[in-house]
């Protein structure tokens, strides 16, 4: 007998969770023991993990300045995580402090830390959704009273399409994304690729392999072709530091050992 | 500065700290910082970004430790400091580590103590305002990990009071069990279902709880299909055992339920008490197989069993059936009423269900129709002693509402073996020798007889016939010569009736007289005859000037036949042949009645000569016979037959010829002497007094061109 959709999975919290992880990762304290035991174990396979999870932090900020740059005001944040320092709502606002924002994750408890933190802030909004569900989200009334779809939306999908396994049809995803959303809207996508760097991206999908979330590492034009409905803007597909870096300075010697490319689409 | 610090600086910071001037540039410092702590936390701050956020902090801290107007005590003015560095999510202790050496090289030297002093409070408001800010995210995560356990929680209670809602109302019953069949929940329609609480239900091989019969199946399916994991769910419907001893039909469906790993952990049956369907269609089934007034099995049921036991049987198998009706049946419920032949009905199947016993089928096929079907029987004998058992058992009488009622049966009886045979064959078999039986006079039991059978079959074959074969003139008249015994000459012919039938070729009178008197056909036929018959001797007169008289037998039936004279007229004006050429041939039976006797009178009145044909053979009222309105008789061959003995004749006959022959005469009657084969015969009858002779020594019965002959010489004798 499958368990009714109205029961919700348990939360167990002696099992590590992405969202707590990234947060220790980025130095923040929302996590628990089991939470930093895994970060530990993850960096103790792969160091560089906290400067890629910084890498793609820095590229959502990046990211959502350059949508704010086109005008627009509306963010949908898949796989948002726990909201830690630097999130999307706070970068949106310093461009206009109107902008709304959506929030989506399937973890409860990165959802419920981020309406207590959220609480009381009528321009964001936190939606418990797999995204790999887009019917039901795209359905979600909490999205739909807070972001209008009828005007152009940045749509965030930050280290997120590498959960998504070839079997799940990411690009079909996306492109369920990218139907619901208004021309002008742009998408934001960073995916770990085992391209230029064999070992490491090899030990991070084994890594992952053993959670509840396991790692698919995408070629660069495996990584292009998931903008199946939108133009990729200048520079393209590029190793995650190199999109449009703040200044020469942010350049390291070597991206390709952050094992992400970077892109952001607009939908015509 | 120490070790540790010194191996983190930069070359960068190094640069910085060259001169003392750009020491107290708050613009130079916030640079430096900026350049020893970016990418030691995660900032969402670019590096230029960076710097003007340091610039404020270094502003105060270059004012901390300005000789002229210090902004107040410098380990204050650290801690604060520090505090905001943590505000701004530097959390790392890289960050202050970095943030102690560059901001140590960096700041003026002037005053050690109040740069310490500064710097040891940058440490300790880091330090403080980092390990607020954790406890307030630890706080923070807790709460939110406790919201999400809450509302699962609850999200999961609600769940569990829906499922309970649904397993306590369901109207079905439901149990939840192992994969041995034990229950490990029970819900309370299963327990009002099997009259036993829950909590008595709770922890019970499930298969205690079913049928004993139906525990094997049960368990098969259940063992081998379901828990076993090859089919998700089956349904079926099984019998219980209340506990209260009630047997009810579950219709039962029983699925599996798997773990994470698909392996089968526990089932789920959901049943509903089929028992009053059931029962519904046991009834139906059963009226739609019995006969309502004795409770016995009906015809259909007895035609899907006799077809059965031909479909089932083994090529060497045989059976039995007895067809059985009650004597006077009609008459009973015709005078004592239908209520009364109807409880004696019930009365007689009773007898005869005890009588027949188990291993049989006892039908009531209608009315007061039995049949008790016999299969694999081992031959007639044990069918035979069957029948009497079932006779015996209606010898008592049966008292019904005050009348005692002696019954009888007749009982026709079939037993062969089912190869070369078919149910139909065997119940018109039955019926035929039910038949037999009654004939044979009631109270009997009959075997089947096959050669009976198919003679019976082929009389009734011609009876079915004859009608056709009268419209399509099939018969036809042979003619056989009467001649005078004193001189031989041809006195008269007697036509006799031959059928020519299409298949079986030329038929004497014996072959179809007897089915045409049953059939009342016989009357038709005559009338043919008759007519025929006069044809043929107006021809004759027509063509030799003359012609002697043509004898015709008349059939009883026809003779009492109101239509006789009618007809024999018809017959004499439609051919145009004078009354006196025409002779009846009538039997003694024929003069029984006073209707018949008038109508002979006219006849005979009208110049038709009558005979009695066989006369001494039947019985005859010789008182009658004196006014009777006939002309002469005729011997029967059976006397006639020994007057060809070499020595003389035999006794009797002599005697009877002479009685005969002595009455006749002194009624003034002719005789004529049928039979006569021989000279001898003729010479010794003739010398009796009998004044005619008919028989082969003058001539066979013949096609009607042979008397031509005789007539052509009419003196002639036939023989001499």
């Amino acid at each position: 007998m499958e368990r009714p959709s109205w029961a919700p999975d348990e939360i167990d919290l002696d099992r590590p969770s992405a969202a707590r992880m990234y947060d220790s990762f980025l130095g923040g304290s929302h996590n628990f023991a089991p939470d930093r035991a895994a970060a530990r174990a993850a960096i103790g396979i792969i160091p560089e993990l906290p400067a890629v999870m910084r890498a793609n932090r820095a590229f959502l900020r990046r990211a959502v300045r350059y949508a704010a740059s086109l005008g627009i005001r509306q963010f949908l944040d898949l796989g948002s995580g726990i909201p830690t320092v630097g999130n999307v709502h706070e970068v949106a606002r310093a461009a206009d402090p109107d902008a709304r924002v959506v929030y989506v994750d399937v973890d409860p408890v990165a959802v419920a830390h981020s309406r207590a933190l959220l609480a009381g802030d009528d321009q964001t909004a936190v939606v418990e959704a797999d995204v790999r569900d887009p019917g039901t989200l795209l359905a979600d009334d909490t999205l739909h009273a807070t972001l209008d779809l009828g005007r152009p939306v940045a749509l965030l999908m930050v280290a997120l399409l590498h959960f998504v396994p070839d079997g799940d049809d990411p690009a079909g995803l996306v492109r369920r994304y990218a139907d619901a959303l208004a021309p002008g809207s742009v998408l934001a996508v960073s995916h770990g690729t085992g391209d230029g760097r064999t070992e490491q991206s090899d030990r991070m999908v084994r890594l992952y392999a053993g959670t509840a979330n396991p790692l698919t590492a995408r070629t660069r034009a495996g990584v292009a072709a998931l903008f199946d409905g939108f133009e990729l803007v200048d520079p393209g597909v590029v190793f995650l530091p190199l999109w449009r870096p703040d200044s020469p300075a942010d350049v390291p010697d070597r991206p390709e050992r952050f094992c992400s490319y970077a892109g952001v689409g607009r939908k015509p | 500065m120490s070790a540790s610090a010194r191996r983190h600086q930069s070359p960068r910071t190094r640069r910085s700290v060259a001169s003392e001037a750009g020491r107290r540039d708050p613009a130079r410092l916030a640079d430096a910082w900026a350049a020893a702590i970016a990418d030691t936390s995660f900032v969402s701050l670019t590096r230029t970004g960076l710097t003007t956020h340091l610039r404020p902090l270094a502003v105060r801290l270059l004012a901390a430790l300005s000789p002229t107007d210090p902004a107040g005590p410098a380990r204050t003015v650290g801690v604060e400091v520090g505090r905001a560095l943590v505000a701004a999510h530097f959390t790392d202790t890289e960050t202050l580590c970095r943030t102690l050496v560059a901001l140590g090289g960096a700041l003026p030297a002037r005053d050690p103590a109040a740069r310490t002093a500064l710097l040891s409070g940058l440490a300790a408001g880091f330090a403080a305002a980092l390990r607020d800010r954790t406890l307030t995210e630890q706080e923070a995560i807790r709460q939110a990990a406790m919201a999400a356990q809450t509302r699962a929680e609850r999200a999961l209670r609600s769940t569990e009071a829906r499922f309970r809602a649904v397993f306590t109302s369901a109207a079905a019953g439901i149990a939840l069990g192992d994969l041995t069949g034990h229950i490990l929940e029970a819900n309370p329609a299963l327990a009002t279902m099997l009259a036993s609480p829950p909590e008595r239900l709770r922890g019970r091989d499930v298969f205690e709880l079913v049928h004993p019969d139906d525990v094997a199946a049960l368990r098969e399916l259940i063992y081998e299909r379901v828990a076993s994991g090859r089919a998700d769910r089956i349904r079926t419907e099984k019998r219980f055992v209340t506990d209260d001893g009630r047997v009810l039909w579950g219709l039962l469906a029983v699925s599996v339920v798997r773990d994470a790993e698909g392996r089968p952990s526990y089932l789920v049956a959901m049943g509903e008490d089929n028992t009053r369907r059931h029962e519904l269609a046991a009834t139906l089934a059963h009226q739609a197989t019995h006969d309502a007034l004795t409770g016995l099995a009906n015809r259909a049921l007895f035609t899907e069993r006799l077809h059965d036991a031909f479909d089932q049987a083994a090529p060497a198998a045989r059976l039995g059936v007895c067809f059985l009706d009650l004597d006077g049946f009609k008459i009973i419920n015709d005078s004592l009423g239908h209520p009364v032949g109807d409880e004696l009905l019930r009365v007689v199947a009773g007898r005869l269900a005890e009588a027949v016993g188990p291993d049989s089928l006892l039908a009531r096929l209608g009315g007061d129709e039995f049949v008790v079907l016999r299969a694999g029987s081992t031959g007639e004998a044990e069918v035979v002693a069957l029948a009497e058992r079932i006779l015996a058992a209606l010898d008592a009488p049966v008292e019904v509402a005050g009348h005692e009622l002696a019954v009888s049966a007749s009982i026709g009886i079939v037993e062969r073996a089912t190869f070369g045979t078919d149910p139909a064959e065997v119940m018109r078999a039955a019926d035929i020798t039910l038949y037999w039986a009654k004939a044979a006079g009631k109270g009997r039991w009959a075997t089947f007889d096959s050669e009976r059978d198919a003679a019976q079959a082929a009389r009734h074959q011609l009876t079915e016939a004859l009608p056709a074969a009268l419209r399509d003139e099939e018969f036809a008249l042979a003619y056989q010569p009467v001649v005078d015994l004193t001189d031989q000459r041809l006195t008269g012919v007697e036509a006799l009736v031959r059928w020519r039938h299409p298949r079986l070729g030329l038929l004497g009178p014996d072959a179809f007289l007897g089915l045409a008197e049953e059939t009342g056909l016989v009357v038709p036929l005559g009338r043919w005859v008759l007519a025929a018959a006069c044809r043929q001797a107006r021809s004759w007169l027509d063509r030799y000037g003359w012609a002697p008289p043509v004898s015709v037998n008349l059939a009883v039936r026809h003779v009492c036949a109101t239509s006789l004279v009618d007809d024999v007229r018809r017959a004499l004006a439609d051919s145009g042949l004078p009354a006196g050429l025409l002779q009846l041939e009538i039997t003694e039976r024929a003069l029984m009645g006073a209707e018949p006797t008038t109508a002979l009178r006219t006849l005979h009145d009208d110049g038709v000569r009558i005979v009695i044909d066989d006369f001494g053979t039947g019985y005859s009222n010789l008182a009658h016979l004196r006014h009777a309105p006939v002309h002469g008789i005729k011997l029967a061959r059976s006397f006639t037959h020994s007057f060809d003995a070499p020595a003389h004749p035999d006794r009797a006959d002599l005697a009877i010829v002479q009685a005969l022959v002595s009455l006749a005469h002194t009624l003034d009657l002719t005789v004529t002497a049928g039979g006569v084969e021989t000279r001898r015969q003729a010479y010794r009858l003739r010398e009796l007094g009998a004044e005619r002779g008919q028989g082969w020594l003058y001539g066979r019965p013949a096609d009607p061109v042979h008397i031509d002959s005789l007539l052509t010489e009419p003196a002639a004798p036939l023989r001499a």
